[in-house]
Parts: C-alpha cells; sequence; structure tokens
C-alpha cells in the first residue's frame, strides 16, 4: 500500500544526467500499429529514439521460400497492407524479367491505373490519419469518403477491397468489371471537385501549418544516407522516383511531373503527398480512355521455374522503393527471396529527425513518414 | 512591427479556421450527402460486388449434379494447405472403376481468399461466394465439406 498523498520519489527510470525513458507503443494510437519507440527525453527535449521491432514479425521472407512462384505473391499483400497491388505487381514483374514471359499491352495498362488508384487510396488513409494525430478528426471522414470509391471499385473489379491478389505472373488473374471505365470516371470527376476540401481543412489550416512547418528537417544528403526513398526523400529535393528512373509497365509513355520539395520539413512531405494524388490523376485520365482489347494474360507454363541466377525489380509503392531480390536455384521454389521495404529506411531517420525537437513534435513528424508497421517488420 | 505581424496572425487564423468551419456546416446541413451506411440495419438491402471473394463454394445444379472430378488442382494450387480432396472410386453400370470426389474439405479459417484454387481448376467447379458473415463460436464449424450429401458429378466432364 502506499501514500495517496506522498509523491513517489522513484529515480529508476532516470538515467544518468536526469533524462526520462518513455515507452511509446506498442499500443499507441498514434503509432498507427505495433511499433514501439523508446524515447529518451531531458525534460521535454527529445534526446534519442530507439525503434523496437519484432512485434508483428511473420517471416514472410522465409514462408515464400517455400511456396511456388505463382503462390508467394498473395503474402506479399500483407507486407504494406497499403499499396498490396503495387507489391503484388513487384513479384510479378520479377518472374517475368526472369522467365521472359510477354506481358499482353492491356494487362500492363490496366495494372498501371490500379497502382496508380492503390496509390490515391495509400495517400488519402495517410492525410486523414495524419491530421487525426494532429487533432483535427474531421478530415479523417472526408478523406475515407474519396477512398471508399477507390475501394468499391477494387472490390467490384479485383474482389477485394485491400488484398487485392489481382495480379498474376504474366498479366492479370481475370478481366475488369464491364464497369470499371465507368467508375474510374466517375471518382476522378468527385476527386477533382472534393480535392479543394482538403485544402481549406488542413493544408490551409494555421494550426496545422505552424505544427509542421520547420519541424523534423530532414537534408537531401541525410535522406540518401539513411536510404529513404518516395516522398521522404522527394520532399528533401531528392530525385527517387521509380516511374521515372527506371520505368516499367506504361510508365514511360505517360506524362507526369516528379513531385519535389527542398524544404525537407513535415509540411514539404505533406505538400509531396498531396501532389502527388493528383499526378496519379493525371496517369488515370491518360490511360483510362486507351485501354487496348485483347488478352488480358499472357502465355505462361503450368509451372513457373525461373533460372539459376538472381534477379532483381524494384517498384514505387506509396511509401518508396520495394526491392524484391530473388535467389533461384531452378527449382519451383525461390531459394532466398529478400524485400527491401520502404518503411524500415524511412523509420531509420526518424532518430535524427526528431532529435533535439520537443515530444509534442514527435507524432508531426512520425505522421509524415507514413509508417505502415507490418511493411517494416514483414 | 510586431504588433502588425501579430494581427495578421490572428487574421489568417480565424480565417484558416472559419473556412475549414464553413466545409463542416456544409455537411452538418446537407445530411443527404453523407454517404455512411448503417450496416447491420440495411442488410437486406446489402448488395456485394459479384466477384467479392468471401468463401469457396461449389454450385450444385437442380439435379445435385456438380462439376469436381477430384483432378486435386485445387490442392495443390493453394499455397496454406486449406482444401483437400479426398476421393474414391465408382463402379460404373459397365463394370468399370471411375475415381471421384468422396468429399472437398475446405478450412474456411485457414483461406486468405486468394483466389488461386477458383483459377486453378480446369472444369469451373468452385468459385467464390460473396458472403461475409463467417463468425461462428467453435472452430471446426468452419470447416466445411463442399460437395453435397449424394451429390454425384456431371455427365460428360472428365
Amino acid at each position: 500500500m502506499y501514500n495517496q498523498t506522498e509523491i513517489i520519489k522513484d529515480t529508476t527510470n532516470l538515467g544518468p544526467e536526469g533524462e526520462l525513458i518513455i515507452n511509446m507503443g506498442p499500443q499507441h494510437p498514434a503509432t498507427h500499429g505495433v511499433l514501439h519507440l523508446v524515447v529518451t527525453l531531458n525534460g521535454e527535449t527529445i534526446k534519442k529514439i530507439e525503434p523496437h521491432l519484432g512485434y508483428i514479425h511473420r517471416s514472410i521472407e522465409k514462408m515464400c521460400e517455400s511456396l511456388t512462384y505463382r503462390q508467394f505473391i498473395y503474402v506479399t499483400s500483407r507486407m504494406d497492407y497499403l499499396s498490396s497491388h503495387i507489391n503484388n505487381l513487384g513479384c510479378a514483374l520479377l518472374i517475368e524479367k526472369g522467365m521472359q514471359i510477354e506481358v499482353p499491352e492491356r494487362a500492363k495498362y490496366i495494372r498501371v491505373i490500379l497502382s496508380e488508384l492503390t496509390r490515391i487510396a495509400s495517400h488519402e488513409l495517410w492525410l486523414g490519419a495524419m491530421a487525426m494525430d494532429l487533432g483535427a478528426f474531421t478530415p479523417f471522414f472526408y478523406t475515407f469518403r474519396e477512398r471508399e470509391m477507390i475501394t468499391e471499385i477494387m472490390e467490384e473489379t479485383c474482389g477485394a477491397r485491400l488484398t487485392m491478389n489481382y495480379i498474376v505472373p504474366g498479366g492479370l488473374m481475370y478481366d475488369i468489371h464491364p464497369d470499371f471505365q465507368k467508375k474510374v470516371k466517375a471518382f476522378i470527376k468527385q476527386f477533382k471537385e472534393k480535392v479543394t476540401e482538403f485544402e481549406d481543412l488542413v493544408t490551409n489550416n494555421i494550426i496545422f501549418q505552424s505544427r509542421t512547418k520547420g519541424i523534423g528537417i530532414l537534408t537531401a544528403e541525410d535522406a540518401i544516407s539513411f536510404g529513404c526513398t518516395g516522398p521522404v526523400a522527394r520532399a528533401s529535393g531528392v530525385s527517387c522516383d521509380i516511374r521515372k528512373l527506371y520505368p516499367y509497365d506504361v510508365y514511360d509513355k505517360v506524362e507526369f511531373d516528379e513531385v519535389i520539395e527542398t524544404a525537407g520539413d513535415s509540411f514539404a512531405r505533406y505538400i509531396v503527398r498531396v501532389k502527388e494524388m493528383n499526378q496519379s490523376i493525371r496517369i488515370i485520365e491518360q490511360l483510362i480512355d486507351c485501354i487496348p482489347e485483347g488478352d488480358f494474360v499472357g502465355k505462361t507454363k503450368n509451372v513457373l521455374k525461373l533460372p539459376k541466377g538472381e534477379f532483381y525489380t524494384r517498384v514505387e509503392t506509396a511509401r518508396g522503393e520495394l526491392g524484391v531480390f530473388v535467389v533461384s536455384e531452378g527449382g519451383a521454389n525461390p531459394y532466398r527471396i529478400k524485400f527491401r521495404s520502404p518503411g524500415f529506411s524511412n523509420l531509420s531517420a526518424l532518430n535524427h529527425m526528431a532529435a533535439g525537437s520537443k515530444i509534442g513534435d514527435l507524432m508531426a513528424t512520425m505522421g509524415t513518414l507514413d509508417l505502415v508497421i507490418p511493411d517494416i517488420d514483414r | 512591427m510586431f504588433l502588425k505581424e501579430y494581427i495578421s496572425d490572428v487574421y489568417n487564423g480565424v480565417t484558416s479556421l472559419l473556412k475549414g468551419m464553413r466545409k463542416t456546416g456544409y455537411y452538418f446541413l446537407h445530411p443527404k450527402e453523407i454517404i455512411t451506411e448503417q450496416y447491420p440495419d440495411n442488410r437486406a438491402t446489402l448488395v456485394l460486388a459479384e466477384r467479392f471473394k468471401g468463401e469457396v463454394v461449389m454450385p450444385h445444379d437442380a439435379n445435385n449434379e456438380h462439376a469436381c472430378t477430384g483432378c486435386t488442382a485445387c490442392e495443390i494450387a493453394c499455397p496454406n494447405g486449406t482444401i483437400k480432396v479426398v476421393t474414391k472410386f465408382d463402379i460404373t453400370p459397365e463394370g468399370k472403376k471411375k475415381k471421384a470426389i468422396d468429399a472437398l474439405v475446405y478450412h474456411l479459417e485457414l483461406c486468405t481468399m486468394c483466389n488461386l484454387c477458383v483459377v486453378a481448376c480446369p472444369s469451373d467447379a468452385i468459385k467464390m461466394a460473396p458472403t461475409f458473415e463467417h463468425s461462428v463460436f467453435d472452430r471446426s464449424k468452419l470447416t466445411k465439406i463442399l460437395n453435397k450429401p449424394a451429390s454425384k458429378i456431371r455427365e460428360g466432364i472428365e
């Protein structure tokens, strides 16, 4: 029993120089998953952040080794579940590259349209969740309204809302739904009308701006040395869009801008993602009317066997560069498989970005990294 | 100078907040534009997409016949061991032995709805059904036998 009026003078939590160690997570609402940050504080100032991983480790890389090349694609939906379609695409591209499978044009167009829809859905979920982390609850519902239209398109064409598994090596699992083009056009129309709402609610809001501007600055050199990719690196002025640098499928045929900001703070990362949504809309608009007729899947062998050797492909997910590396011994299963996930590298920069700032700014810094924890742990 | 900045900051703050409040106020006064669905109440009218992957089913026709030949293509294609095909040998009227399924055991609790079994099936005997209310009190109830009792293979399917 302890005396309620007595102040507990327990110093076990205090470090050598009066440091306070706080465990943020693994069940913290703002980490959006089971991320455990050990934050060392000096008063209210952050001295060090140590991420502890492994709470949602499912050994996906090892699991893939026991599955065939056709089967292992579905597992990658569970890594970065918000851009599951792009993860599947990365794996399919690797198998097609290794076995020199011809992919029909129709499949390529549909793959790119669905990838961009996935990217918009992911960024919209991030926008709502990010605003919620900073205390604005209403934008969450507004972003989910547009996201719902995308998930409905996915549900109708792919048969699932989140873990689609629509891509098979050589093309697509089945053809698009007859209403697909109509619904995508309706979505583009609504998105263009409603995107101003986000600007009124979040971007131009003075509280949001003063909480994110100048917070969590990452310079271009640091972004490169930490291996950051995607919007996090592009907000620091690093050109790293895989769609531009190493175009896959039909990205070399469409016109779009790589969004680059140079400030490197949280607000720049926010602006990059909002502008990227508009660029994705631009890509979809160019492709949606000219989906060529033809087969949706190319001819493949019944049992896929990659030739002996090492293979690597990369795709641009909503969070950055996803690399898929496979070592094959010529059998029906991969000998070793390794995913280079964007979230892991982006998280490694968090200590550098947040050290020296106040603990209230940690949310604004971490929110703009757009972390998906299953992607970090795999 | 300081006062001028302070006043402009306050002005900007108030206008940006009012702009946002106008948007939320608009939806408050226009409840018809809200798209939230009241799920358990709208069960009767709820229509899921035709392709929605809810569970694997085996369609039977009016004569209680299905199209499964027991080739185990689905069992091989499944990444999780969700499907087990148990075969038996029927004796045809001519006295020949014919392979047929005894039971197609489907473990819904292991299924990830990846659709690979449906794609692998050469005779389109199984398909995905758009159902989603799968919660039960006992895990063993999720293990299902897809072929109906006393069902036969349809004529002409090899």
